[in-house]
């Protein structure tokens, strides 16, 4: 009955399963939970863009779908998930340095940390907005001319949520104008 | 018995503080009763008594083109929804649309030229401080009747 006979081989196979669940399932576990708004906001830094996007309407809206932080800054797909999970760990050494644990540091580097969400969300093409949002789900008829009218040129020019949606969920950082990245339609040629 | 003692001063006190309290008030009445009797409401005694009327809920309108504008130099109304656009002293969200940068790939209607300029007349490079609160002039509209009646004509 030794370990290598074939009964041994079977236990092994066994107890790895058994150990891989648990372990799976403990990994799963603790993504989970720091995939959730109150863990986000267990540290003070992220308060401030908690406050901000309580009175918008991915908050609080008609039909009470809500969107939360991960949803938003965490990509559902396993792969991209695990990658922007081991990104984050740059924040806890941030918060161990106390990079921005006071309101006049968060603002001083706010269009840095917000600059790097453009570039991430650019990158994917608002991966993260297009898991709730959809350009074929959208009836423009239904919208405000405003909106439709640009949503036409975003089809027709290939743009992506982010370049017109920043400030959606909070505040823009001070100083910066949206204007000098908005994409704007080609000047149509009469020929 | 040391207790009525007690009770004895406490009172005598509290007699003396009353009489202070009266006299102030008497002469608080009079204070406030001289000018009342030579000053008059321009509504005369038509004072507004009981709550205000309420205001039922609307929505705002969205009004393509723009509303009509009732006289020269009237600031023209809002045709959209401005719910969503804050105005703080680090940004304000209406200029993403309306400022000189934006107005071209927004198509939307640049703010007037006369919001450029300073209390002293110069003309500046950025909205001038005067006119920041877009909605302390601009205002959205709602399709209700209005509360009192009102005469107006538009200016020819
Ligand atoms: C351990 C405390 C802590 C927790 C928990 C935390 N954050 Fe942060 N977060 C920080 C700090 C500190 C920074 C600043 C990092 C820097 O300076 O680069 C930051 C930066 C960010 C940024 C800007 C990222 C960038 O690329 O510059 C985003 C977005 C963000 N956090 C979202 C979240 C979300 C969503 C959650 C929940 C899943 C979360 N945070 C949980 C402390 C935390
Ligand atoms: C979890 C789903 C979800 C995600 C993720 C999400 N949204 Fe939304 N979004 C909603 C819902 C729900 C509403 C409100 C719909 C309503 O009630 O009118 C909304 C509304 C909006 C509006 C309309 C604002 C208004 O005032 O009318 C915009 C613009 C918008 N989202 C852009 C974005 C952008 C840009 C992103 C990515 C950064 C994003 N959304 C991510 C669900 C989501
Ligand atoms: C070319 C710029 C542009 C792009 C790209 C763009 N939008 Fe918009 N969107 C606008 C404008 C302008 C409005 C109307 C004004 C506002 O919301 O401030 C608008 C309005 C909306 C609204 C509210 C519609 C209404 O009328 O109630 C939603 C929802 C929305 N956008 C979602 C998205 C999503 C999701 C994407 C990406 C798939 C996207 N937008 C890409 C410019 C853009
Ligand atoms: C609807 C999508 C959405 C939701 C929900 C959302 N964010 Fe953001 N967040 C963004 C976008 C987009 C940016 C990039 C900067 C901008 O445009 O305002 C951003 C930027 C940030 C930043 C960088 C600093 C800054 O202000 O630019 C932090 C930190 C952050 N978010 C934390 C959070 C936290 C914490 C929550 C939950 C309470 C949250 N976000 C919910 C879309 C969202
Ligand atoms: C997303 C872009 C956008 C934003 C943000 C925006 N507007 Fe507008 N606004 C427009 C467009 C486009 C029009 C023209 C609508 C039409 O004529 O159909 C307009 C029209 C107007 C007009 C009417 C001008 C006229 O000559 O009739 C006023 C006034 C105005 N907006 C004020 C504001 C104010 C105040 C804010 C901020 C609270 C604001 N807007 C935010 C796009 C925007
Ligand atoms: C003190 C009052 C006042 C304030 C504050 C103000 N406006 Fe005006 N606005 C006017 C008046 C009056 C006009 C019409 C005459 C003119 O063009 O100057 C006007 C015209 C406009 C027009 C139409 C211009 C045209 O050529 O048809 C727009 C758009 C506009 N304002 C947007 C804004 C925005 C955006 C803000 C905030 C940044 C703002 N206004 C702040 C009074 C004001």
């Amino acid at each position: 009955m030794g370990l290598f006979s074939k009964q041994g081989t079977f236990k092994i196979l066994f107890f790895g399963f058994v150990l891989g669940i648990i372990f799976w399932g403990g990994f799963n576990t603790a993504l989970e939970m720091t995939n959730k708004e109150s863990f986000c906001i267990s540290c003070h830094e992220m308060q401030n863009n908690y406050e901000e996007y309580t009175s918008t309407i991915h908050y609080s809206n008609r039909t009470g779908v809500k969107a939360t932080c991960p949803d938003c800054h965490v990509p559902k797909e396993w792969i991209h998930k695990i990658i922007r999970k081991i990104k984050a760990s740059n924040e806890v050494y941030h918060k161990l340095m106390g990079t921005i644990d006071t309101q006049e540091k968060f603002e001083a580097h706010r269009l840095e940390l917000a600059k790097d969400e453009w570039a991430r969300m650019l990158s994917t093409d608002s991966r993260e907005c297009r898991n709730c949002h959809n350009f074929d789900s959208m009836d423009l008829d239904k919208q405000e001319a405003r909106s439709a009218n640009r949503h036409e040129q975003a089809i027709e020019y290939g743009w992506t949520c982010i370049q017109c949606h920043k400030g959606i969920a909070h505040e823009l950082p001070g100083g910066y104008d949206p204007a000098d990245d908005t994409p704007s339609a080609p000047e149509k040629s009469d020929s | 018995m040391l207790n009525t003692k007690k009770t004895m001063t406490f009172t005598h006190k509290s007699l003396t503080r009353k009489v202070i309290s009266l006299t102030l008030l008497a002469l608080t009445a009079v204070m406030f009763s001289l000018p009342a009797m030579s000053v008059e409401s321009l509504r005369g005694d038509d004072a507004p008594n009981g709550p205000s009327v309420k205001v039922g809920k609307y929505r705002v309108k969205s009004e393509e083109g723009g509303y009509e504008r009732n006289f020269k130099k009237q600031p023209p109304l809002i045709p959209h929804k401005v719910d969503k656009y804050r105005i703080t002293l680090k940004n304000n969200g209406c200029l993403k649309c309306h400022s000189e940068k934006a107005y071209k790939k927004e198509d939307a209607p640049k703010v007037g030229d006369s919001h450029y300029i300073a209390r002293d007349g110069k003309k500046l490079e950025h909205v001038s401080r005067r006119r920041y609160f877009c909605v302390q002039c601009h205002i959205p509209q709602v399709d209700s009747d209005p509360l009192v009646e009102n005469t107006y004509e538009n200016e020819e």
